[in-house]
């Protein structure tokens, strides 16, 4: 069985050697991937960090509050703040056009009287206050209505929502920084004697990200720690497509029913195809983590660091091949021809990436995609390869997640035999 | 030479949404070193008969025993003495003829030096020893017809399945593969057979079954089927009054 075994691989190596086309897929593609994606992504961050985005500021206060806007604005370095087109003011009605037709992603429009009317109703709730102490010796004179003030934001319609809800998240909290020095600064005027200050303005509450750390050093994840992982599991599941065709090819040649009355069983025949592809598997992961190291420096990308954790990464990206191969028989032994199998294939590869959490977190996803999510190969591969790389994890944090992955192997690669017997049996 | 090799006894076939069964109360019996010609039209069921003798589907009923085994029961046992040429060209195109016949040859056991020794000695007896190490999809249609046949052979099989082996062949291709089938069958071994080539099937096989919608209609030599029918002079007259001179086109 052995040697029936070792030759069914070695026609499977033969096989792929002769498809050159196929080899690009397998070898070359997914490099061009991961470099592709992980230069497109860093470039990205880059840009919103490094240059700056032009938004349009229509300022109809022109007072303190609208000056504080520009500043926070101007500082945070990721806005570049426009008042004029074509030397000519803004108006709201100019730049809701030019956002809504996607020539900005965003006008802010700051109302009149706005810093007037906020020290005004600052003012009003100072005086009630020290009023209600017994602070002042006058009496409360009677209070100006104030109808409450809005900032408005226009948002390229093809803006996308995370970007949206950053800056809407900023602009809060800068006005809200606003109201409250405004509020302390009219206590301090009301209540302070002389310049000394008598409130501390600075902020009582802050916050720190406490990462994880290896020999006292914080392991701070980049964009390729990420990158690398999520992509080289995409890439390691389009193994279903080049193995589902290899399967319909045998049936439409012919050569499976040679093989079927052939005296080998045919566990025999798919352990050859699943250890041919699980070594392609296995050297795209090398193929992936040795760019990830090499290359991207010389690309001005952040280096991979595998340190330590390489044994287990290979242990992960083995049992997700596994994983990949099992689908990849069940797919080739149910369709019947290539144009079925290949875009199905590829198809079910990108959804699998999607609702594993390779593009969109999985906790930013609805309910009913999360629960979705929890039965994706994809997603145990990629949770067992961040527990890896990212929360310094041992292979007792990723026992289940690789139990996961043989058990669809297995119940892939066993509904495939048994399809293919009942097929049969017609 | 009496001794039956393959015996089959109401053997039933119906696919899945078939409106009739493609065999029907199929019973038949084959003895040692025969060539047995399976001839019918197209629809007949002579492929669907011995996609079940060599194990590719079941049969709806019936049972039948191949050297004496049941199939059920000894499904590996029989694969090592059955060798089968199907009708498609049952090879990768990709690899060379000898990387075939050295993969096909391996599947039955066959290592070594005697694997190597076995497919050249067969490539050198169909004419293909100078093409050994060519890629298949650059063969013609005849030269790949023998390459199947070898890859069904390698084993010494002692019951050879041949569904239309000589079919879209030139006759140069067809003279070396009935001529290489006839050293076999005197070597011992037995030949099943289905063609559409009726002054081939004469010539060639020592038994003649007619089968048409699943059942056996006629069974004998050539000279005994021609005797029994009524104005026949050849093995298409036998045919043609059993089988009708009506198309047979079926999906």
């Amino acid at each position: 069985m052995l040697y029936k075994f070792l030759m069914s691989v070695y026609k499977e190596i033969l096989l792929l050697k002769r498809d050159f086309g196929g080899l690009v897929i397998l070898f070359v593609m997914p490099l061009v991937l991961i470099v592709t994606i992980t230069l497109i992504q860093d470039s990205t961050f880059k840009t919103v960090s490094d240059s700056k985005i032009p938004i349009l500021l229509i300022d109809n206060d022109k007072d303190v509050i609208s000056n504080s806007v520009k500043d926070n604005l101007a500082q945070s370095g990721s806005f570049e703040i426009i008042t004029e087109i074509d030397n000519k003011n803004i108006t709201e009605e100019i730049a809701k056009e030019a956002v809504f037709k996607g020539k900005f992603q965003l006008a802010i429009v700051i109302p009149e009287n706005l810093s007037h009317d906020l020290q005004l109703k600052v003012n009003q709730n100072v005086d009630k206050i020290t009023a209600n102490f017994g602070l002042t010796e006058d009496s409360i004179a009677v209070q100006e209505q104030l109808n409450p003030k809005e900032i408005k934001l226009y948002f390229d319609p093809a803006t996308q929502l995370s970007f949206k809800n950053g800056v809407k998240n900023g602009i809060d909290k800068m006005i809200s920084k606003i109201e409250t020095k405004s509020i302390y600064e009219t206590f301090q005027e009301q209540l302070g004697e002389g310049d000394e200050p008598i409130f501390s303005q600075e902020n009582f509450i802050s916050f720190k990200e406490i990462v994880p750390q290896v020999n006292n050093e914080d392991v701070k994840p980049n964009s390729v720690q990420h990158n690398v992982p999520a992509w080289t599991l995409f890439a390691i599941f389009f193994i279903i497509v080049p193995l589902s065709i290899n399967i319909v090819k045998e049936k439409n040649q012919g050569t499976m029913i040679r093989l079927i009355t052939n005296p080998v069983p045919y566990a025999i025949l798919l352990a050859g195809k699943t250890a041919t592809y699980l070594l392609i598997c296995v050297i795209q992961f090398f193929l992936m983590i040795a760019v990830g190291i090499y290359l991207f420096p010389y690309l001005d990308l952040p280096v991979l660091d595998v340190s330590g954790k390489l044994f287990l990464m290979t242990f992960v990206a083995i049992f997700s091949g596994l994983a990949a191969i099992g689908l990849g028989i069940l797919l080739g032994t149910i369709a019947k021809t290539q144009e079925q199998s290949a875009p199905f294939g590829a198809t079910s590869v990108v959804i699998l990436a999607a609702i594993g959490g390779v593009w969109v977190p999985v906790f930013a996803m609805p309910k009913i995609m999360q629960f979705v999510s929890n039965v994706s190969p994809m997603n145990w591969g990629l949770n067992a390869f961040y527990d890896v790389l990212l929360r310094n994890g041992s292979i007792i944090d990723i026992l289940p997640e690789l139990f996961f992955l043989l058990l669809f192997f297995i119940s892939t690669t066993t509904i495939a035999i048994v399809y293919d017997k009942k097929k049969r049996a017609v | 030479m009496n001794e039956p090799i393959i015996q089959t006894q109401k053997l039933y076939k119906k696919y899945k949404d078939a409106d009739d069964f493609s065999v029907n109360d199929l019973s038949l019996v084959v003895k040692r070193k025969e060539i047995f010609g399976l001839l019918g039209p197209n629809g007949a069921g002579k492929t669907t008969l011995i996609s079940m003798l060599c194990g590719l589907i079941k049969p709806t009923s019936g049972s039948f025993t191949i050297n004496n085994l049941s199939y059920h029961k000894n499904a590996n046992a029989i694969k090592k003495v059955i060798g089968v040429v199907p009708q498609e060209y049952a090879l990768y195109p990709t690899l060379t003829a000898k990387e075939n016949l050295l993969y096909f040859g391996s599947m039955y056991g066959l290592k070594g030096k005697n694997l190597h020794i076995k497919v050249n000695e067969a490539l050198e007896h169909l004419g293909l020893l100078k093409f050994a190490n060519k890629q298949i999809e650059t063969f013609s249609g005849g030269m790949k017809r023998r390459v199947n046949l070898i890859a069904g052979i390698l084993h010494n099989p002692t019951i050879l399945f041949l569904d239309e082996p000589t079919v879209g062949v030139d006759v140069q291709s067809k003279n070396v593969i009935i001529d290489y089938l006839k050293r076999l069958n005197e070597n011992g071994t037995t030949i099943i057979y289905t063609s559409h080539h009726l002054t081939e099937a004469q010539d060639f096989c020592t038994k003649i079954a007619i089968i048409d919608r699943g059942k056996i209609y006629a069974e004998g030599t050539a000279k005994e089927l021609i005797a029994s029918t009524e104005n026949a002079t050849n093995l298409e007259d036998v045919f043609i009054s059993l089988t009708g001179k009506e198309l047979r086109d079926a999906i």
